[in-house]
């Protein structure tokens, strides 16, 4: 079959490997009708995600339909059309039965190495490096999907792949960053980052009921996405950021803050910006906090610090003294999608939103390394790229 | 701990890693050729930190070995920046280390050097490199640059069926 795989910095490529097959009886296998480009599969391109490995197929926001299914799997039969979380949880552990399927305690065969790193293991992901599983991912013609009678949806009929693609990623995790924050009906939520997962939070926080969204990127095309929803945008290479978030609230600062841009800020931002990437470079850090640093700075007293950008390692200067002295609450997680799947299906079943507005471009798999460069580079207006194998 | 690894061993893929042949590629021919030219910055950068003695025997430049090994940590710092995910700036700075390079070996002495053979031939590969250098410059901005053209307008996609008035009345009433 076709894959998109892994081949070092910068170096996605198209390549033929071999079709998935059941390896346990709770697996299915998918024959993947629509996938998409996830800005944190920029993080594999960019080379800042470790423990790839050369041939990995990439890829974690996909749906389609099941072709075969474990003799243990009693949940799916061949021909459902189900979307596929990129989370992966065995739905019998102790995190999986309170709800928190990211942090699954069965799904990730290389725990032993995330524990080194982060003290703890999450759960596995597909197509997101050895240390969170090495699973192969789903830009491909087929994906195998462990324990698929815990984390595939069945997609109702009427509903397009356009529609559901997100509840894969996207959606769940823009919803999760606003609910975080919280929202009882009047709060002013700041976002930085307007690519797809936050183009979700802005939409998001608006259905929970905030009155005002502050949006705040630099490119054009997607400050307009943003206020196409009814936020207020801020172009950072404009303005000063936090004095304009301080104009734009009396001086109290934003009631929560939402971080959806995470390790790989604009190295270009600010001076603590250019540091990072001199840093990083380096290999003097791990990643490229500016945002989150902008986030707590920006927050009121008492606030929300909402993470739901993907970071990596061991952060910099960040202002804990700040966040301690004025009584911020962070809350951050890779989404236990799963949880939030039956929700959000229904919001697109009544028609409250319809994911697919984010989608700017399309493809075929073949076409897929080109468009991984088009969306990196932020050309041609690209926000989201959807593929079709 | 690895009991549990081991026990979850099912979830790993046995096809994994396996590419049986390959096709269309992300990493362009800029990207391969800066990846070259970051590797050979740095081999470069290494001979004269290590080598700045014969090197500058050779060019008939005694006197002249810190200088050399000066130029040396230049290439080396110029190959890393070149090595990573914007290879860009590394190329621009290798292109202004070129300069250096060039008026350094045009103020080299010529008279009296036994060795002034070499240090044409040393400024020959040199313009080379620089060739290479700007032509990678071009190809990463042609192919890298965001254009500068209408922006393209996505005002129409609120993402709410029933518009913003929509989305504020399912967070007032819920549905």
């Amino acid at each position: 079959m076709k894959a998109l795989t892994w081949h070092g910095k910068g170096d996605i490529r198209c390549d033929t490997v071999p079709d998935p097959r059941i390896e346990h009886p709770r697996d299915a296998i998918i024959k993947v009708s629509s996938c998409a480009i996830c800005g944190s599969d920029l993080h594999l391109l960019n080379g800042v995600i470790p423990t790839m490995k050369s041939g990995d197929i990439v890829g974690h926001e996909c749906m389609g339909e099941v072709v075969e299914v474990g003799a243990e799997n009693k949940k799916l039969k061949v021909g459902d059309r189900v979307v596929v979380p990129f989370t992966i949880a065995c739905g019998e552990c102790f995190f999986c039965l309170k709800g928190a399927f990211s942090g699954c305690e069965r799904s990730n065969p290389n725990k032993s190495m995330a524990e080194k790193l982060w003290g703890h293991s999450p759960g596995g992901l597909f197509g997101y490096s050895h240390l969170l599983g090495g699973y192969s991912g789903g830009q491909a013609e087929y994906v195998r999907v462990p324990y698929a009678d815990v984390g595939p949806i069945v997609v109702p009929e009427g509903l397009t792949d356009d529609q559901v693609l997100f509840l894969s990623d996207i959606f769940p995790t823009g919803y999760m960053g606003a609910e975080f924050c919280d929202i009882k009906g009047g709060e002013t939520i700041a976002i930085w980052g307007c690519g797809p997962v936050g183009q979700m939070a802005i939409r998001s926080a608006f259905l929970l009921g905030a009155e005002r969204v502050i949006a705040i990127d630099t490119v054009p095309e997607r400050l307009v996405m943003a206020r196409a929803a009814g936020a207020e945008t801020l172009d950072f290479h404009e303005v000063d950021v936090y004095d304009e978030i301080q104009k734009l609230t009396k001086g109290r600062g934003a009631d929560a803050c939402i971080d959806a841009v995470g390790t790989e800020a604009d190295a270009t931002a600010s001076f603590d910006s250019v540091l990072d990437r001199i840093k990083t470079a380096t290999f003097m850090g791990t990643d490229r906090p500016h945002v989150l640093r902008q986030a707590i700075h920006c927050c009121r007293n008492f606030g929300v610090v909402s993470v739901i950008g993907v970071y990596g390692g061991f952060l910099d200067k960040i202002p804990f003294g700040s966040a301690i002295n004025r009584g911020l609450t962070f809350r951050m997680a890779q989404t236990p999608v799963q949880r939030y799947l039956p929700l959000l299906l229904e919001r697109i079943e009544k028609g409250q939103i319809d994911p697919s507005f984010v989608i700017t471009h399309r493809a075929t798999l073949e076409e897929g390394p080109e468009l991984y460069k088009t969306f990196r580079d932020k050309k041609d207006g690209c926000i989201k790229v959807v593929l079709t194998p | 701990m690895n009991m549990l690894a081991k026990a979850t061993e099912i979830t790993r893929p046995l096809l994994d890693s396996k590419v049986l042949s390959s096709g269309t590629r992300s990493l362009g021919v800029p990207g391969r050729l800066a990846r070259g030219l970051g590797w050979f910055g740095i081999a470069l950068g290494v001979l004269e930190l290590v080598g700045s003695k014969r090197l500058a025997r050779a060019l008939g430049m005694r006197g002249y070995e810190g200088l050399i090994r000066g130029y040396g940590v230049r290439e080396i710092a110029s190959g890393v920046v070149t090595l990573s995910v914007n290879p860009a700036a590394g190329i621009i700075s290798r292109v202004a280390g070129d300069g250096l390079d060039i008026l350094t070996l045009l103020a080299a002495p010529q008279q009296g050097n036994a060795k002034r053979g070499n240090v044409r031939l040393a400024l020959l590969a040199v313009v080379g490199v620089t060739v290479l250098d700007v032509i990678c410059q071009k190809a990463l901005a042609d192919r890298h640059a965001r254009s500068r053209g209408p922006v393209r307008d996505y005002s129409d996609r609120s993402g709410f069926p029933n518009g913003l008035s929509g989305a504020g009345a399912v967070a007032r009433t819920g549905s």
